[in-house]
């Protein structure tokens, strides 16, 4: 049995004047929470567009659960594009329940399904309003049960916080959490580096139509380490000299960071320091933040 | 299948529930009745004040009678002078003195009177004034020639004529090309207007999907094409709709109409009728009403009605599919679409001008070749249908109609699929068959 809710392989997508992807490979593991990365105009949009069906590569294979892309599977997808929209003249709970409908729901269990959602994010008393006469932060949440209200294995969300305050924020990122839960795979498209670093398990990082960087993200994190460490400690440091092959690189009244060279380690600086008669109160190893590693990694890409 | 269905009815439900709908539905006959019964009292009513002239007429030309339509003009003959009429002028008391001077002979062909006032007369108030002396100079001459009046009538003589068939399955008769006309005149407008008003709908609801951006999350769900389909089916049930409203309202407002405005119905038969006596009149009229409806019963319904539904929805199919592909196209600016849809219009207008044509030579080569070119058969070809055109006509101009609809749908499809993911670019007609070309 195949584990992978979603694969590509050497997936490419030219336009007229540029290749949008460009021999695109990686798995999404069911379950997990995976992250699209990239600049803008990377190729993201062109490859979510692939996968929800919306235009078809023109070689390599997509399949879900196994099976290779077919007009079903457009069922099994929920995708909420960064642009966002909907019919503003309509009433949410029409607008809803036409939308399950067109993923293939019943009306009924369209409208069991969305009285539910709706409930569980205190909306209900919405259904007969217009989307025109609701803030942009509201739209958005029914936007977003329009995305998940099919149950669908794969949830596409293409910057699903860009406009929305922190408090929304939090709504939709637990209801990512507990879809997780219940086995749902989420692709998440995103050029902020901190959520990823905070929701993705895996991610895969493109830049102009190629893989740069595809991987786990502690793992990924722990690839590009540069052997830097933070060192804070109590008392005062009688020297002020520090040992030979390290490289200092702030420091500060009760702390400094270092990076280890050639033929040293943490623990030769650990046992200078104690020697120095300060007690050590916190030592840990910094690893790059996702953030620096994508910006160093697009730009090396760029060269 | 299914999903084209579910488009359709949202298209069709969100507007047909629609307070517009019902308003523009009901509201619109009678903003026509309303319309027409304005133009009839402002045509009615001419210069509200009456108008007193004197007519100084020494040689009593016209034997003290002067009767023009016009209510508001009043006439007193006197044979005071013509000085003391003009003082009477001046102290206000008249609006004029018309002076008719003697006829130069009694067969003059050429006459002038003389109108003196400061206020010239009004252009239908002088050529009620002509026509009336006109009318009486004219007995006088009769008079003076000594010829009665019943022997002049004989000298006309009322000319019809009787088609005589060869064919024998062609029944005609005289009434046949009038009613033929008349009716082909109402279907290819009505045609031309419920295309070009449902097809720019179409158009319309594509740009709002785009420019919402609903339209992304749409087409993860359904295929671009059940989506423009759905939309030009739903959008062409609204017009069916309507269009089956306005035919059982009709006769309503038409009974309404003549209920508030007191027009009697059988008065209103042929205009303008002359000297023709009343009792000859009504029998001609009335022989000619239950010849018209001989006429419209005897014509082939059996052929003309499902012909002409066919050729509304293959026209509404063509021309919709072009109007959607125009709508994904163009972005937030109405101009960009005003310049696109010109090119859409111009069949449009071009059939709508060769079916007037049509309508009064429903034979000529240039109504026959474009009943059977696709795009203008769409209008041309319901036209001449009640002046029963051969079936070999029919048969290419239906075949062609359909290939070419089928066509221009898939050509559309294929601009629309593109267009409404496409932002920020400018479309013409180059961008656009660059995009026929794009891959799936």
């Amino acid at each position: 049995m195949n584990n992978n809710v979603l694969s590509l392989r050497n997936v490419v997508k030219a336009y007229a004047d540029q290749i949008a992807v460009n021999n695109v490979s990686f798995d999404v593991r069911s379950g997990s929470i995976f992250g699209l990365l990239g600049p803008n105009g990377a190729g993201k949009t062109s490859l979510i567009r692939i996968i929800t069906t919306i235009t078809g590569a023109d070689s390599g294979e997509v399949t879900i659960n196994g099976q290779p892309l077919n007009h079903l599977h457009p069922n099994e997808i929920g995708y909420m594009p960064e642009e966002r929209g909907l019919y503003k003249k309509m009433k949410v709970g029409e607008q809803l329940i036409y939308l399950a409908r067109l993923k293939g729901l019943s009306g009924k269990d369209a409208k069991r399904k969305l009285v539910y959602w709706l409930e569980k994010f205190d909306i209900l008393s919405w259904w007969d309003k217009k989307i025109g006469d609701l803030s942009k932060g509201m739209g958005q949440k029914i936007q977003f049960i329009a995305t998940i209200v099919h149950d669908p294995t794969l949830i596409i969300l293409d910057e699903p916080f860009s406009g929305l305050d922190p408090i929304n924020s939090n709504l939709i990122k637990d209801e990512i959490y507990q879809l997780k839960q219940k086995g749902t795979s989420i692709l998440f498209s995103t050029h902020r580096m901190e959520q990823v670093e905070e929701i993705c398990e895996d991610i895969v990082l493109i830049n102009k139509g190629r893989i740069i960087l595809y991987g786990n993200v502690k793992e990924i994190r722990e690839q590009f380490k540069e052997n830097k460490f933070n060192l804070h400690y109590h008392g005062s440091m009688p020297s002020g000299k520090y040992p030979e092959g390290f490289d200092i690189l702030e420091t500060s009244n009760d702390g400094f960071t270092f990076k280890t060279g050639a033929g040293t380690s943490a623990n030769d600086m650990l046992r200078f320091i104690m020697d120095q008669g300060v007690s050590v109160l916190q030592f840990n190893e910094v690893l790059p933040s996702l953030n620096e590693i994508f910006i160093k990694q697009v730009s090396l890409s760029n060269e | 299948m299914n999903k084209i269905w579910l488009v359709t009815q949202r298209e069709y439900l969100t507007r047909v529930l629609n307070k517009t709908f019902l308003l523009t539905t009901l509201l619109t006959p009678l903003g026509i009745v309303l319309f027409m019964a304005v133009v009839v009292l402002i045509m009615g009513t001419g210069s509200d004040k009456t108008k007193t002239i004197s007519v100084y007429d020494p040689t009593n030309i016209l034997q003290g009678e002067l009767n023009t339509s016009r209510k508001n003009l009043a006439f007193k003959f006197s044979n005071a002078p013509l000085e003391a009429q003009l003082a009477e002028y001046r102290g206000q008391k008249i609006a004029g003195v018309i002076e008719l001077p003697p006829l130069p002979d009694s067969l003059a062909s050429k006459y002038s009177y003389k109108y003196h006032s400061d206020d010239p007369l009004a252009m239908d108030e002088s050529f009620g004034i002509e026509s009336a002396i006109s009318k009486k100079l004219r007995n006088y001459k009769l008079k003076k020639l000594n010829i009665d009046e019943s022997s002049l009538k004989n000298l006309d003589t009322e000319i019809n004529a009787i088609p005589v068939n060869v064919v024998e399955d062609k029944k005609m008769t005289s009434i046949t090309t009038v009613v033929s006309s008349i009716l082909g005149g109402i279907v290819g407008y009505t045609m031309f207007f419920i295309i070009l008003f449902y097809g720019m709908q179409v158009m319309r609801s594509v740009m709002e999907e785009k420019i919402n951006r609903i339209v992304e999350v749409l087409i993860s769900s359904v295929k671009p094409f059940e989506l423009m389909m759905g939309k030009v089916i739903g959008v062409g049930l609204v017009g069916l709709t309507q269009i089956g409203i306005w035919l059982v309202l009709m006769p309503v407002i038409f009974f309404i109409g003549t209920a508030l405005f007191n027009i009697d119905p059988n008065a209103m038969g042929p205009i303008n009728t002359g000297d023709i006596p009343v009792e000859d009149l009504a029998m001609t009229s009335q022989d000619k009403i239950a010849q018209v409806f001989a006429e419209i019963k005897s014509m082939n319904w059996w052929k003309i009605l499902p012909l002409t539904l066919f050729y509304f929805l293959a026209g509404y199919f063509a021309y919709s599919a072009l109007f959607a592909a125009i709508g994904s196209a163009v972005g937030e600016d109405i101009n960009e679409a005003n310049s696109l849809t010109m090119p859409v219009m111009m069949p449009l207008m071009l059939s709508i001008y060769i079916g007037i044509s049509a309508v009064s030579a429903p034979d000529s080569s240039l109504a026959v070749w474009s009943s059977m070119i696709p795009l203008l058969s769409s209008i041309v070809m319901p036209v001449r249908l009640p002046f029963d055109p051969p079936w070999w006509q029919i048969a290419v101009s239906v075949v062609s109609l359909v290939l070419f609809t089928v066509f221009l749908v898939w050509l559309a499809a294929r601009i629309y699929r593109v267009g409404i993911l496409m932002y920020g670019k400018k479309a013409s007609f180059k961008e656009l068959s660059k995009w026929l070309f794009y891959k799936g």
